[in-house]
């Protein structure tokens, strides 16, 4: 990234370092290091950990996997991961989230990108007020937002009485606690993430290659869809991602604006551990989310770095 | 500049339109004089007092506003650390791993950072007896977790676009590597910084997901009970709470986005005129 130059310039020419130089190094890197080993790794490696015990009745209720009063130090079940394959509810659950998580995405991508793409244009006074304005509901509770849904798609709601009084519907539309509700609260929360990274793309864009590309012949739609497209794709690819990765695990919009019947994993996550107090089964639908996740978390990252590397 | 075309403009009209009117509604209902929270019946500010007056609510804002401080703090200590670390080429032990770490929190779906945070901290209290409660130490810890990984990201970007000149010449004259950070480096940074705090401030007043997995009884964040009351409808005590948080975020949004653009413009003409 081309900005060791920080401490190391001296260091080239000097190999033998100084002990409390090494040591204000050690902690610069340790100290945030441990700091994530200990709050970020162990957990992960602690719920792999449960999904291969059972379940039994008692604070914690799940058996230890090392247990040194038993003969075989290692006591592992592969149960929990076969209820999971069995029970026909899990799958639709990650289905149904996936599903909803990739409409969703590619809601945000069709209303976010002419936003995106008009901010771009807009002169620069301009420019930073319509992107202060993207972020600002951002920096607002995402749970005072998801309520604001509530209020909004309630049977006495804004949207049914306008409806009422255009006279386009006579009986009020039940639309909270609907699967169209998640789809709403889903992409009016996650536009903004959309929105950022495209604008970040498209900033950057080079007005000269459009402009070319214009001056050749080509209609205002072809320079769309061979010149901005293509070079905006790693905003789209981001923006895409920053999107579906959260709204596959999310549980509080399907909690508050979803029906009953709205089987979206997290929420089954959040009922398998509190509700049933099934620990292993929770941690074994945690275990296989981040699973399904890890491809897409390692393309962002990917798309992250080559977008930071650009020009 | 090249002309909008209509197709953009009414686009980023109605984009505009869906990110704020949920909100516009939910503000005028809070001043609506009807328990019946959705239907219209005149001006009150009734809401407000019932909000001064519900202790549950005034104790859990209290709660969460000093989570948010304590957590703020200490997740920008560690992550301008993590960025000092992270934008140093020297290679050290395990950087690939810790790069990831940084990385992994961001887009980590909250209900397993929730779900793992409360593992560690129960294994922990089996083997060492450490926490011997869940509350707000454990939310403190959590937060600080997830916001950290923020905070490095904002702070390694600061320090990626930085004019390293001066880092170069005091450290060519011989400096010690703690005093040029103290002494170059973090004055240089302290605008991100402070953004970064104020990121990792908000972060942790928002957060309902990881504090509801790692809390205990008797320590309610303000979006736990938020939470609580709403999931039985619409309710326009929560309206006007809403309403007195977005003024003072929208606020501090709007004013340290004018002093940004000020000193953008300060700087600009800065080089302009040399």
């Amino acid at each position: 990234m081309g900005s060791g130059l920080l401490y190391g310039v001296k260091r080239v020419s000097t190999p033998k370092v100084p002990t409390s130089e090494r040591l204000w190094q050690l902690f610069v890197i340790y100290l945030p290091y441990l700091w994530l080993l200990l709050f970020f790794l162990v957990p992960f490696l602690i719920i792999f950990k449960i999904s291969f015990s059972d379940p039994v009745i008692g604070q914690p209720p799940f058996t230890p996997l090392f247990d040194s009063s038993e003969s075989s130090f290692i006591h592992v079940t592969l149960d929990n991961y076969r209820f999971l394959f069995e029970d026909n509810l899990y799958w639709l659950s990650y289905l149904k989230s996936a599903k909803i998580a990739a409409i969703s995405t590619f809601w945000c991508l069709l209303i976010g990108y002419p936003m995106a793409y008009g901010i771009a244009r807009a002169k620069p006074v301009q420019r930073n007020i319509l992107l202060m304005l993207v972020i600002l509901p951002f920096w607002t509770s995402f749970l005072l937002r998801v309520y604001a849904w509530m209020g909004m798609l309630s049977t006495h709601g804004l949207i049914n009485t306008a409806l009422l009084a255009s006279g386009l519907i006579e009986q009020p539309l039940k639309m909270l606690y609907s699967d169209t509700a998640v789809y709403l609260g889903i992409i009016y929360s996650y536009l903004p993430f959309m929105i950022l990274p495209l604008y970040a793309s498209l900033e950057r864009l080079d007005n000269s290659m459009r402009e070319a590309a214009s001056d050749l012949g080509a209609s205002p739609y072809r320079v769309f869809t061979d010149v901005t497209l293509p070079l905006s794709l790693p905003g789209v690819i981001a923006g895409c991602l920053l999107v579906f990765i959260p709204a596959m695990g999310e549980y509080v919009i399907p909690a508050l604006l979803g029906g009953l019947d709205s089987l979206m994993i997290g929420r089954q996550l959040f009922n398998e551990f509190y509700s049933n107090r099934d620990w292993p089964v929770a941690t074994a639908v945690a275990t296989i989310l981040l699973i399904i996740l890890l491809v897409p978390i390692m393309l962002l990252q990917r798309y992250q770095i080559a977008q930071e590397d650009g020009p | 500049m090249k002309q909008r075309s209509y197709f953009v403009t009414t686009a980023m009209f109605f984009g505009y339109a869906f990110l704020y009117v949920p909100i516009a509604v939910l503000v005028i209902y809070s001043f609506n004089d009807s328990s019946i929270p959705t239907v219209w019946n005149g001006f009150s500010l009734r809401w407000y007092s019932a909000l001064f007056e519900n202790e549950q609510i005034i104790n859990a804002a209290l709660l969460s506003l000093k989570i948010a401080l304590i957590s703020a703090t200490l997740a920008t200590f560690l992550g301008t650390l993590a960025g000092l670390a992270l934008t140093q080429t020297n290679t050290f032990k395990g950087r690939l791993l810790f790069t990831g770490l940084i990385a992994a929190p961001l887009v980590m779906p909250e209900v397993i950072t929730g779900l793992s945070l409360l593992l560690v901290f129960i294994s922990s209290e089996q083997l060492i007896g450490w926490p011997d409660s869940r509350g707000t130490l454990t939310i403190i810890i959590a937060h600080i977790t997830f916001s950290m990984a923020f905070v490095a990201i904002i702070i390694q970007s600061r320090l990626a676009t930085l004019d390293k000149s001066l880092i170069e010449a005091a450290t060519d004259l011989g400096a010690h590597p703690f005093r040029v950070t103290l002494d170059i480096t973090l004055p240089l940074i302290a605008p991100a910084m402070l953004a970064a705090w104020l990121l990792a401030f908000t972060l942790s007043l928002d957060d309902l997901v990881i504090a509801s997995f790692v809390s205990g009884p008797g320590s309610s964040t303000l979006p736990m009970v938020i939470f609580s009351k709403v999931r039985l409808g619409v309710t326009p005590d929560v309206n006007a709470l809403a309403t007195i948080i977005i003024t003072i975020v929208g606020l501090g949004v709007v004013i340290s986005g004018w002093v940004m653009y000020r000193q953008e413009q300060r700087t600009i003409r800065r080089v302009q005129q040399p």
